[in-house]
């Protein structure tokens, strides 16, 4: 019904090569993106956009990135919060660098600091990526935890980084583009939304072009992808190169939007992990499935702590904790049962039987 | 679809959607809202417990014996964050506009406090970090939302190494002596070395730095190195599960247990009653004293435990409940000035702060409010937001926690300039001005 698709048909390769070939799709994303910019802002509290809506969007970056180098090429990493805080790091050092040199704060334009962290990572991704083509699956994924480890490490010994700020705790400082001040809730959402839009939008287009056919090659069969004219050095790196670089854009926008100040353990391998959770429920390799895994992982827990005070179930704080461990494990649990390729592959099962509703087989 | 499974669908999504809709609207009687963002859960629980629980007990004592501040009731809403700094924040957005808004936060973690330094300061309301947090928060002119109200982390420092030198005789005999810092390597632990890196120039001991990674558990390696540097004190920065592993290990290499001096986070039941025997003669510092004897503990006993509402009967009179509870007294003094100024039963966070600033908790206030000989004496300022206040050193005899130093003070001359500097660069790094105390 909703889904049928009688009547479009393609007759130029521009149409075949749409990023949504089919009506309903193209539909759906611009009232999605309507309702985020027009109607989010407006509609929802404070407490709904500031604490739930931005560290879910920023956590879905990080999910498309991890997703592009774990999902897509097949390169298993532990390594997101480490580059995530090398972002965030890196971002504060732009921001800050021209107070060091003397100079007016704010000298580099607060996108292009956000820009260039996202590139200063991509740079520490590749200098990781460097095992990969090497070594694969469990045993990269060491390797990767040794990056996470180390740049938590360092991040927290060498005083450079944080300015000699004696806690190790570094301060953002304010969101200003062209003299206008991002400082409600819903500027900093605006913000976040801004950034993960066009980068979902490139993450996708980026997953469609050569380079991402070259990434699932070499995730499906390397050897094949070899002999086909995939180079390995090449695609592998820049995976990496494209993964780190959305997630250090991920933390710097962790640490300026949505925290303000941020310390090292704010990248700790639970980072790193939950990311991984999120790729993993949402679905490896889809773009969308890291959209629907950072909400599972963020929503979820938040989600399940309201629920006994709201039905009036007067139990202690700590025991809603408990709770909410329990029934968050047990749902992961399910969720990979029922559905192992992710909570996407669901998505595209409706989409499927919507196509050939009344008569789905 | 059917129009059954359509319905069914837009009920459900309705009832996933409730719990994060906006809070009841506010109630029409006056009431005081303090939410408090506690840990009961997590590697923290151990210090967190207690300290939620004083909380919570003084503020339904209060409620049973007063009939709230003033007339106005008050409401206490605990949210559980786990010591996780996102949680923490997610807390904080939860509840600040319920109730009419919250008065002030006190979220006993170093890293939440960081983050909610900025967010307090738009949204005006007061940040109480008693004994914690940023060490240069103190400055009331660059953090005018956040109240150290006791002295920091810094100056903590300086008046444990005032107490070493004491035992040494003089302060010149710590020169060549080694000090080992046994930290826990997150920012609240790292606030202390500045300080003592800083101290160690100035006064000639050799100072030896100890990371002991998050959260704690894990010390054997770094107590071998402690071994084998044979420190003659070590001072800890401790906290959680980290404090009774440490005293276990520092048993372990037979180090003096005199010598071995935590912090004030350092220093309670929870860290030495599960260390049993080792802990024998450990110190650390404090500036809460322990004991039931105290008239607010024992009104406590009596309208709260009495009538079977109390939180944790184990925790009442330990270090870290008796604490929590001379927080919420100087919270309640604060609320009781702002009440007297403005002359509204229900005050909001800006007037709140300005009853903080003018606290005068001296000898006969702190006697009227029951806490004499329990706290400390201080008197804050808008540019002065520890307003004094000493500390002493207890010590462990495997019962109970007994005193055994005087009243010691922080060395101004070394920790003002220090909390000046670091402040003038958080303002600069913000591109915020400084407020105006005229």
């Amino acid at each position: 019904m909703f889904y049928r698709e009688a009547g479009q048909f393609k007759s130029s390769y521009k149409e075949d090569q749409a990023i949504f070939p089919i009506l309903q799709d193209r539909i759906g994303i611009a009232v999605l993106l309507v309702a985020a910019y027009l109607v989010v802002p407006f509609v929802m509290s404070e407490y709904l956009i500031g604490a739930i809506m931005t560290p879910f969007l920023i956590l879905a970056l990080a999910a498309i990135g991890l997703n592009i180098l774990t999902g897509y090429a097949g390169q298993i990493s532990l390594g997101t919060g480490g580059f995530m805080a090398v972002g965030a790091f890196s971002a504060y050092k732009f921001a800050t660098w021209s107070i060091a040199l003397g100079g007016a704060e704010g000298t580099i334009p607060l996108v292009l600091t956000i820009l260039l962290a996202g590139v200063v990572t991509a740079i520490v991704g590749i200098m990781f990526g460097i095992p990969s083509l090497r070594i694969k699956g469990f045993y990269l994924a060491v390797a990767t935890l040794a990056a996470q480890f180390f740049i938590e490490w360092m991040l927290v010994k060498v005083g450079w980084f944080t300015n000699y700020s004696p806690s190790g705790v570094i301060t953002a400082p304010p969101l200003e583009i062209l003299g206008y001040l991002f400082d409600t809730p819903a500027e900093k959402y605006i913000f976040t939304l801004t950034f993960v839009a066009i980068m979902a939008w490139a993450a996708k287009n980026l997953v469609r072009s050569h380079i991402g056919r070259g990434w699932m090659a070499i995730r499906d069969m390397d050897i094949a992808a070899e002999i086909i004219g995939f180079r390995p050095l090449q695609t592998k790196l820049s995976a990496f190169a494209v993964s780190s670089f959305f997630c250090g854009v991920a933390g710097a926008l962790w640490a300026f939007v949505h925290l303000g100040t941020v310390e090292p353990e704010a990248f700790g391998i639970n980072r790193s992990f939950a990311i991984l959770f999120m790729v993993i429920i949402g679905g490896m390799g889809s773009i969308l499935g890291s959209f629907i895994g950072a909400a599972f992982i963020t929503l979820l827990p938040i989600f399940l702590n309201n629920v006994p005070p709201l039905i009036g179930w007067n139990i202690g704080v700590d025991m809603v904790a408990h709770l909410e461990f329990m029934i968050f494990g047990v749902l992961i649990i399910f969720f990979l049962i029922v559905e192992p390729h992710g909570l996407a592959r669901l998505w595209t099962i409706g989409k499927e039987k919507l196509r050939s509703w009344p008569f789905p087989y | 679809m059917s129009l059954k499974k359509f319905v069914l669908g837009v009920v459900g999504a309705a009832v996933l959607a409730a719990p994060f809709t906006t809070a009841a609207p506010a109630l029409a009687e006056d009431t005081l809202y303090l939410p408090k963002l506690v840990y009961r859960t997590g590697p923290f629980a151990p210090g967190g417990i207690p300290t939620a629980n004083g909380a919570v007990d003084y503020w339904a004592m209060i409620n049973e014996r007063d009939g709230g501040v003033g007339g106005a009731k008050v409401i206490v809403e605990e949210c559980e964050f786990g010591y996780n700094t996102d949680r923490g924040v997610e807390c904080y957005e939860r509840t600040k506009n319920k109730n009419n808004g919250a008065l002030i936060y006190q979220p006993y973690s170093t890293g939440v406090t960081y983050a909610l330094a900025d967010r307090t300061r738009t949204d005006k309301i007061p940040l109480m970090t008693m004994g914690y947090g940023r060490a240069d928060a103190g400055i009331g002119t660059a953090f005018p939302w956040v109240f150290p109200l006791m002295t920091n982390y810094w100056g903590q420092g300086t008046g444990i190494m005032k107490y070493i030198a004491e035992q040494e005789g003089g302060i010149d005999k710590v020169k060549d002596k080694t000090i080992a810092l046994v930290y826990l390597d997150i920012a609240y632990g790292k606030e202390s070395i500045p300080i003592f890196r800083t101290m160690s120039e100035k006064f000639g001991f050799n100072l030896k730095e100890y990371p002991v990674t998050f959260p704690g558990i894990e010390q054997k390696a770094t107590w071998l190195q402690i071994r084998r540097a044979k420190p003659d004190y070590i001072v800890m920065w401790g906290w959680g599960a980290m404090n009774q592993t440490a005293i276990k290990e520092a048993k372990n290499i037979r180090f003096n247990m005199e010598n071995f001096i935590g912090n004030w986070w350092a220093g309670a039941e929870q860290d030495t009653v599960p260390a049993g025997a080792s802990a024998v003669g450990y110190k650390s510092a404090t500036f809460s004293n322990a004991g039931k004897d105290y008239p607010v503990i024992q009104d406590i006993m009596k309208h709260v435990y009495a009538k079977g509402n109390g939180k944790g009967e184990d925790n009442v009179g330990q270090v870290l409940y008796n604490r929590a509870v001379i927080t919420q007294v100087f919270i309640h003094a604060g609320i009781l000035n702002a009440q007297a100024k403005f002359g509204v039963k229900a005050i909001n966070g800006e007037q709140l702060r300005w009853g903080l600033e003018n606290l005068k908790m001296d000898a006969a206030m702190n006697e009227k409010m029951g806490i004499a000989g329990m706290g400390p004496e201080i008197s804050p300022t808008c540019a002065d937001h520890v307003g004094g206040g000493g500390f002493f050193i207890q010590q462990w005899d495997g019962k109970k926690f007994n005193v055994v130093s005087e009243a010691l003070t922080p060395m101004n001359d070394l920790v003002i300039p220090a909390m000046e500097a670091s402040a003038a660069k958080y303002l600069k790094e913000k591109g915020l001005d400084a407020v105006s105390c005229n």
